[in-house]
């Protein structure tokens, strides 16, 4: 195998690995949750977790899958036996530990390190509960079942004329796993030839791994292919250490097609697992963008030739509309492909909620609300951690134990609410407690302590006082947990949605809770905003600071002494901000009748800009300046530029930067 | 695409051709020589966006098939007289340091091999002309001045002062 096809099968592994493990957990978790374990639940359980360990085995990682082979047998022996009794508790807490400790082993392998975690003790208190359940439920042990197996070399059957051949093969003494190694030959060899029959038959079952090291693994088989062929395929087993190959000395013929037709269905169902997604680079989908950006133009510069004026050209008139149609479609669809939904991220916070209430002792309801919500896949990557420090804040800081509620007339059980909607072009997540509330006596004095506070504090609003927590270096938690308390979480929020271009804010009520709002932008790629003219310049002014837009008519113009001009609006005072002025524009209108005045309001500080003319609201694609630029460009009064339909640029404003 | 090209080239073995190849262009009668390994395309003038609040010398910025590239005249980065842009002028599109720029200049005129021994580098005098100039290359009769791409990229600290001065 090339280098190249390894890193490629790694690379499939990981992503497949990853994803199972993730449904795992979403599946225990929503088990967990009251549904209970059902039938399908535990079906779906046990695939997962065969496939990790069908895959795991044969990129050859132990670790990974010793536990993933000794939980599938617990979940093999929940399913087969259906045993009456089960504290599903312990059920989960196994399986979420295997999860998150094949979770670590997968980094270590891509970090390029030797996945050499310890699972023995995971291990072996799988097998002790494995134990304690076949005990209770008193049932005959599966491995009497299958060592007490009759006669099994002549209930098969073959078509009658071909021969029969018989191959027993013994692995190598260290090669471990003897089952799935069995396993995996079978399916290699059900390519090229028709199994009938083979022992130890269940592979599922942890025993089988014995009975092979002891006996060998038996496969009967027929094949059209000379007997060097199938001894050749046999060959290439890894860990093969002898093979006896004969042919068998026995016709009698049954049902064997059932047999295989069972296997095939059995890896059919394997193989078909995950085929509707396909992860893709989110730099390749960049380019995606930008070539179906200069598409657009591309079309419109064909469609809009000089070399046309003046010709009637019905059909190509017809030809492109029609393509007119198919790229703006293309180019909704690129756009779209970039969202994505904030499901995942929210039931990551199931695990941690999960995970504190139990070592906190504290009783917790997760609630999500509007988790189907679609955010630029970009910006999802930055609110992970803000989310979960939240989160994790409210449980240890803000709820209280199940005494302290009850005895304020609370439910006993503390709930915590994520939501997430959209409000125009930002999207609102809401972290949402019922707990004790901030105290805003407490916030004042460690604040002082820290000396974070820049005026007094009886001269401070509610909304000042909390906003104090944002601050580096603050932490009214007395004692460090395990979970916060290091007085970095906030102030990360705060950052990390800074860097999305978001923000965060927080209310809150003494006894009844805390909020806080995460304000994020639905995307960093697209931006609704409206053309302005002004000179032979093209700006654009995003709509959400777009206040209004008037032409001067009987308004008061009012000029202070330094010549600066202000208009009076509705009995309110606004300044006027020439742009031509401002930038320094030749050509442009100058007459404050004949342009038009674009109210814009920034940080509820609100001002009229003057343009030429408007040309019209449109979606925007943002692309960054060049770095070059923003280097120099030292007032931020551009955000950024994006490209019009003509293929000309257009520098977006940035109406913050005029407020300095 | 052209750019990946020329990061492909970089990368590649085929690194050694590029050794020694110079592009020259035209600013008036002088001519100068810019190393072959920066240059990613060239192309004629295209429809320019004015940056506000940027020295005279850089013009706006470009779109280059969906990339925006800033644009730097060398005739004002030189200090030399602004000519009007015709259809000889050129713009030569570099990527130095992961910074893209596009030089416009009055004309391309050809990729030349100089060996290292036919460059002299220039003497320590009269530093406010030969800053950008890192050394001279022979070619025949004829003088190359070949540019110094980081010096043509980087603000000059003697410049930012005398800004603040004005």
């Amino acid at each position: 195998m090339s280098a190249q096809d390894n890193e490629q099968m790694l690379e499939m592994y990981f992503f497949e690995t990853e994803q199972n493990l993730e449904q795992l957990e979403t599946l225990i978790l929503s088990g967990e949750k009251g549904t209970g374990f059902t039938e399908d639940t535990l079906n779906e359980l046990f695939r997962l977790m065969h496939t990790i360990k069908g895959s795991s085995g044969m990129m050859s990682y132990q670790s990974l899958a010793s536990v993933a082979h000794h939980l599938e047998d617990l979940l093999h022996y929940l399913r087969e036996r259906q045993p009456a009794s089960v504290d599903y508790s312990i059920l989960s807490d196994l399986v979420l530990e295997g999860i998150d400790l094949m979770k670590v082993e997968l980094q270590k392998i891509k970090n390029g390190d030797q996945a050499d975690g310890d699972v023995a003790p995971l291990v072996k208190n799988i097998k002790e509960y494995l134990q304690l359940l076949k005990e209770q439920n008193n049932a005959e042990s599966e491995a009497a079942a299958a060592l007490a197996q009759p006669d099994h070399t002549n209930d098969f059957g073959a078509e009658a004329d071909a021969v029969i051949y018989k191959a027993v093969v013994h692995f190598a003494a260290d090669c471990a796993m003897e089952n799935m190694r069995a396993y995996s030959l079978v399916h290699n060899l059900q390519e090229a030839v028709n199994i009938l029959r083979f022992f130890p038959e269940d592979l599922e079952a942890d025993e089988s791994s014995e009975i092979i090291q002891r006996e060998g693994f038996t496969v009967y088989l027929q094949s059209e292919l000379e007997p060097e062929q199938i001894k050749e395929l046999f060959m290439q087993t890894p860990f093969l250490r002898e093979l006896e190959f004969t042919v068998a000395d026995f016709g009698s013929a049954e049902k064997a097609a059932d047999n295989g037709a069972q296997n095939q269905k059995h890896n059919n169902h394997t193989a078909a697992n995950n085929n509707s997604v396909i992860s893709v680079s989110v730099s390749k989908l960049d380019k995606l963008m930008d070539l179906v950006g200069e598409m657009v133009i591309a079309e419109s510069m064909v469609v809009q030739n000089p070399d046309l004026n003046g010709l009637e050209l019905e059909n190509f008139e017809k030809a492109a509309r029609q393509l007119h149609k198919i790229t703006s479609e293309l180019q909704d669809l690129v756009m779209s492909i970039r969202m994505v939904p904030l499901a995942t991220t929210f039931h990551k916070m199931q695990r941690l909620v999960r995970d504190m209430s139990k070592q906190l002792q504290k009783d917790i309801q997760l609630q999500l609300i509007g988790e189907q919500t679609e955010v630029d896949k970009n910006i999802i990557e930055h609110i992970n951690d803000p989310i979960m420090h939240l989160i994790r804040n409210a449980i240890d800081h803000g709820l209280e134990t199940a005494e302290e509620r009850e005895a304020q007339g609370k439910p006993a059980t503390g709930s915590i609410t994520l939501e997430a909607k959209n409000a125009g072009s930002d999207v609102l997540i809401l972290v949402k407690d019922d707990g004790r509330g901030l105290n805003k006596d407490k916030i004042l004095e460690r604040a002082l302590e820290h000396g974070l506070l820049t005026k007094a504090p009886a001269e401070m609003t509610e909304k000042e006082i909390y906003e104090l927590i944002f601050l580096p270096g603050f932490s009214t938690k007395d004692d460090i947990t395990e979970f916060s308390g290091r007085g970095v979480g906030m102030d990360v929020v705060a950052n990390n949605l800074k860097m999305v271009g978001g923000s965060v804010s927080v209310s809150s009520a003494p006894g009844q809770g805390t909020v806080f709002t995460l304000r994020i932008p639905l995307t960093l790629a697209i931006m609704d905003s409206m053309n302005v003219k002004v000179g032979d310049c093209c700006y654009t002014i995003p709509i959400i600071n777009i206040k209004e837009c008037l032409r001067l008519q009987h308004h008061t113009l009012v000029n202070d002494t330094e010549g600066y001009e202000m208009l009076m609006v509705r009995g309110e005072c606004y300044p006027i901000i020439r742009l031509h002025q401002h930038f320094k524009i030749k050509n442009a209108v100058t007459d404050l009748d004949k342009g038009v005045l674009v109210m814009v309001e920034h940080d509820k500080k609100s001002f009229l800009l003057f343009v030429d003319e408007l040309l019209g609201q449109q979606e925007v694609v943002v692309k960054a300046l060049p770095t070059y630029i923003k280097e120099r460009h030292k007032s931020k009064t551009i955000s950024g530029c994006t490209l019009l339909g003509d293929g000309s640029i257009s520098l977006i404003l940035d109406v913050g930067g005029f407020v300095q | 695409m052209a750019k990946m090209a020329a990061q492909d080239w970089m990368s590649g073995e085929e690194e050694d051709t590029q050794k020694g190849k110079y592009l020259t262009f035209a600013l008036g009668k002088e001519v100068y020589g810019i190393e072959i390994r920066y240059v990613t395309e060239i192309i004629g003038i295209q429809p320019i966006t004015e940056v506000p609040e940027m020295p005279d010398y850089i013009r706006g910025i470009i779109n280059l098939r969906g990339q925006i590239v800033p644009v730097m005249d060398v005739r004002l980065r030189f200090k030399k007289e602004f000519r009007e842009y015709d259809d000889r002028t050129c713009v030569i599109v570099i990527e130095f340091d992961d910074i893209a720029m596009g030089l416009i200049v009055d004309s391309v005129e050809e990729v030349l091999s100089i060996p290292d021994e036919d460059i002299v580098s220039l003497p320590e005098i009269k530093q406010s002309t030969n800053r950008y100039i890192k050394s001279v290359g022979k070619v025949g009769d004829e003088i190359k001045l070949l540019l110094d791409c980081s010096k043509l990229l980087t603000e000059d600290e003697m410049e930012s002062l005398a800004e603040i001065q004005s």
